[in-house]
């Protein structure tokens, strides 16, 4: 192949672009990207789909939370402090007994816990609580 | 890499036909955030587990996104359906492109 220098550089450079700029512009994500991303803009009603979370946790590398939302295919659980605010995404099947889920989760400190349920409909559902966190669950 | 990697589930023995059952979930994995540094303030890699699904007799109960947020020993509690007996199929994605399963049975009269 018969690169100029010039083309050389400058395929050098879009090289170098994608291989450091996009991951760290999909990891810098924001709360707001990141529930656009899954309810598409769409606003979300707050009936409907319950967050059990602790007011205070004490340590927040391990905070127990439940979700339920009847009826949803889909609930993400977003933690609105973290370096990352994505937590997980439940997707329930066929044969799910209920449209609830209770995991573990880890918390830099004292922030929102927000819950989006997308329905079979297209409509969301929204669910936030504030929890309390002593010793915080990133870094350290 | 994440060593000894041990998955658990707990699944009811019998169930009635139709029941819904509860079913609940641990993996040891350290599931390294990529957030931590280590002695050195380097950044230790992100490791984690991604991606968890729970299948019956092929057909899907719950499938979950993991990111790092989720704690170390990635645990799970749901419902499942049971319409007849058969075999839970649990499996982990790792990051590092290891597969976990673990399977159950339930029998159902």
């Amino acid at each position: 192949m018969d690169l100029s220098r010039r083309q050389f550089v400058g395929t050098g450079l879009v090289a170098a672009a994608a291989f450091f700029g996009l991951p760290s512009i999909v990891s810098a994500a924001t709360l707001e990207e990141a529930i656009a991303a899954f309810t598409g803009g769409a606003e979300a009603g707050s009936d409907g789909i319950t967050l059990i979370a602790p007011e205070i946790a004490e340590n927040g590398n391990t905070v127990p939370i439940e979700v339920d939302a009847p009826g949803a295919e889909a609930i993400m659980v977003l933690a609105a402090g973290n370096p990352n605010p994505d937590v997980c995404t439940f997707n329930f099947g066929p044969l799910a007994g209920r449209q609830g889920c209770a995991t573990r989760i880890r918390l830099a400190g004292e922030q929102d816990v927000i819950a989006i349920a997308r329905m079979p409909d297209g409509t969301f559902k929204q669910a936030r609580q504030n929890v309390r966190v002593t010793i915080g669950g990133c870094g350290g | 890499m994440a060593d000894n990697v041990t998955p658990r589930v707990r699944v009811p023995r019998d169930a009635s036909a139709g029941d819904s059952v509860s079913v609940r979930t641990l993996i040891s994995h350290p599931m390294e955030s990529g957030q931590r540094r280590d002695g050195d303030g380097n950044l230790i890699p992100r490791s984690i587990i991604n991606r968890f699904t729970c299948d019956f007799n092929g057909q899907n109960v719950i499938d979950v996104t993991l990111e790092p947020a989720i704690s170390t020993n990635p645990y799970f509690q749901f419902d499942a359906t049971v319409p007849e007996s058969g075999t839970f199929q649990f499996t982990w994605y790792d990051d590092d492109g290891s597969v976990y399963e673990e399977t159950a049975e339930i029998t159902v009269t």
